[in-house]
């Protein structure tokens, strides 16, 4: 299987990233080579192998779960330090609705 | 010998013996950074006046207090992937910005709890993606043993740190290899523990089912200490576990007598370096030599282990770096509506490897291609998993090469993506399956390179796997060669 340039812009929407022209030709050509490399995982037979879910036993972490409760109070000032717009006590961000 | 090259414990005996200050040592250390950090780069962010604030703190709190760690008044070095209250977080990314956490990671408040000292924030590939450090947005970090070659990575600045005595010790962060790597290359020690032994609330995330936290010291036993302080449940991290945590430098006692090492032959196949390969196996010798009983051992599928871990991890990167989107931190584009902003900000923000992963992982996710590449992918992580189970009905701790070369040059594998994801092939099973690894030296290639043991131990038992590894390095002198800059 070849992996087109359709097929990277694709991709790339899905991942909301604006490629060039360049780097969509050259991810066309790196991510075939490593997508046909991982194909060899296709050489096992795998139809009564279960799903890896958690290397941990999940038993002994439902067990332990904290109360749903606020313990970190959030404070709107710091947490909106980073904002690369605020207005006021909200974080600013570009039109959703036209 | 300056202060900056004792070790965390000699530096400690020192510190409890009051023959020295943490100010006296704090200084000493950052000394060091301005005479050898020109040449390695090994720090992205240094935070001299906090760190000499804590160092301040920590004297006074030996004058006043009894019960007091080791670790205390002790400059350590942190990854920038670890969020630091004040202290700029960068995680080697552009998009980023200059990003101020607003809390400290867990492991970061057990490191002020102790009294440690925080010098500052370390390279590494960006978003701890990459095997050289050469995938940092600023600048590539150089190996201290030999300026043209690479680090390690992505821990890459936390090993060059330690090894050229720019701290006394630092953490990493390991999600295929990435503290045992470097370590090996900068011929320090790296401990990788058992996934959920050590909090990962604060580090960002790259691969949440397979990031975990370690140490990365000078010797074993500076490891032992630094895991006591590492480990634990955290309500903030609902995988981290609540088994009690040993006395880990208590289980140095020297001894090997009697413990069984596997030494898997799939390991040891072509396209290892074949200084490597001898250092290896002298070193399983050694460890005969001193009483351990060694059993080939096999891990059939081990071959597949890069293939699963280039599906799960991108996988999960390509979930978790969905949160740069511009909007609530970091870099943000101006464009003409929210989907553009969002497109232009990540194109801006991230770099070409981030990139690459970003699109491999979205690609494995998508419709018509989950089946065949994920859930495959996992399937056959299950089998990975099943192996070392096997394994270790026999075997205590299992002895590999660390990498199947030593440090290469710097630009040597960057227009190869696969090629470096192969630097990883003995580091990354172990992740996959959750345990517990750790790198330390076992000799030097023909050009003066450190190269790296990897000792893996089973599920939890970081104690058996440092009494192994500390017994190995009372026997040889490796760990006390430091490079001459």
């Amino acid at each position: 299987m070849k992996l087109t340039r359709e097929s990277v812009q694709r991709v790339a929407t899905l991942a909301r990233l604006r490629l060039t022209a360049d780097e969509e030709t050259a991810l066309a050509g790196e991510l075939d080579r490593i997508l046909g490399y991982m194909d060899k995982l296709n050489d096992l037979d795998t139809s009564n192998v279960p799903v890896f879910a958690h290397s941990n036993d999940v038993s002994e972490i439902l067990e332990k779960l904290r109360d749903d409760k606020v313990v970190n109070r959030p404070n709107t000032d710091i947490l909106l330090a980073n904002a690369p717009e605020r207005d006021k006590t909200f974080f600013r961000v570009p039109k959703i609705i036209e | 010998m300056s202060l900056s090259a004792l070790t965390l414990q000699q530096a400690s005996e020192k510190l409890r013996r009051r023959e020295i200050s943490s100010v006296e040592l704090t200084e000493a250390v950052f000394q060091r950074i301005s005479a050898a950090d020109d040449k390695i780069h090994a720090y992205l962010t240094l935070a001299r006046e906090s760190a000499l604030e804590q160092a301040k703190q920590a004297d006074a709190r030996r004058n006043s207090a009894t019960q007091l760690s080791p670790l205390l008044g002790i400059p350590i070095a942190v990854k920038d992937n670890f969020l630091t209250r004040g202290v700029r977080t960068t995680c080697a990314s552009k998009i980023l910005g200059d990003f101020m956490p607003p809390y400290d990671a867990t492991a970061i408040v057990k490191l002020h709890a102790a009294g440690a000292v925080i010098v500052g924030k370390t390279n590494l590939d960006e978003f701890a993606m990459g095997s050289s450090a050469e995938n940092s947005a600023f600048h590539p970090t150089r190996n201290p043993w030999n300026l043209g070659r690479i680090p390690g990575g992505s821990s890459g600045g936390s090993a060059a740190a330690v090894a050229a005595d720019e701290c006394l010790a630092a953490l990493g962060t390991d999600t295929g290899g990435s503290i045992r790597q470097p370590a090996a290359c900068c011929g320090i020690v790296g401990l990788k523990p058992t996934y959920g032994r050590v909090s990962r609330y604060g580090i960002i995330a790259f691969a949440s089912s397979m990031d975990q936290v370690g140490p990365m010291t000078k010797d074993v036993s500076d490891a032992a200490c630094l895991l006591q302080v590492l480990a634990g449940h955290d309500p903030a991290d609902s995988t981290s576990s609540i088994r009690s945590v040993p006395d880990y430098s208590a289980a140095l006692n020297g001894d090997v007598k009697g413990i069984c090492i596997g030494v898997p032959k799939e390991y040891f196949v072509s396209g290892i370096q074949p200084e490597v390969e001898k250092s290896v196996r002298a070193a399983v010798q050694e460890l005969a030599k001193n009483g351990a009983r060694i059993e080939e051992i096999s891990l059939p599928h081990t071959e597949y282990a890069v293939a699963v871990y280039y599906v799960v991890a991108t996988a999960e990167a390509s979930s978790n770096l969905a949160r740069y989107d511009g909007m609530r931190f970091g870099h943000r584009a101006e464009a003409k509506d929210l989907t553009e902003t969002y497109m232009i900000t990540r194109a801006e923000g991230f770099g070409a490897e981030v990139k690459r992963r970003i699109m491999l992982g979205t690609y494995v996710l998508s419709h018509g291609y989950y089946d065949a590449y994920y859930l495959k992918a996992q399937r056959v992580r299950t089998l990975i998993r099943r192996d070392f189970d096997n394994a270790f009905t026999h075997c205590d701790v299992i002895v590999t090469p660390t990498a199947p070369t030593t440090a290469f040059k710097l630009a040597e594998k960057t227009q190869d993506p696969l090629q470096m994801y192969l630097s990883d092939i003995y580091t990354i099973s172990t992740n996959l399956a959750g345990l517990p690894a750790l790198s330390l030296p076992c000799g030097f290639d023909n050009d003066n390179l450190p190269i790296g043991l990897q000792m893996i131990g089973k599920h939890f038992d970081e104690a058996t796997l440092l009494r192994a590894a500390h017994a190995y390095e009372q026997a040889t002198d490796w760990h006390k060669k430091t490079p001459t800059l």
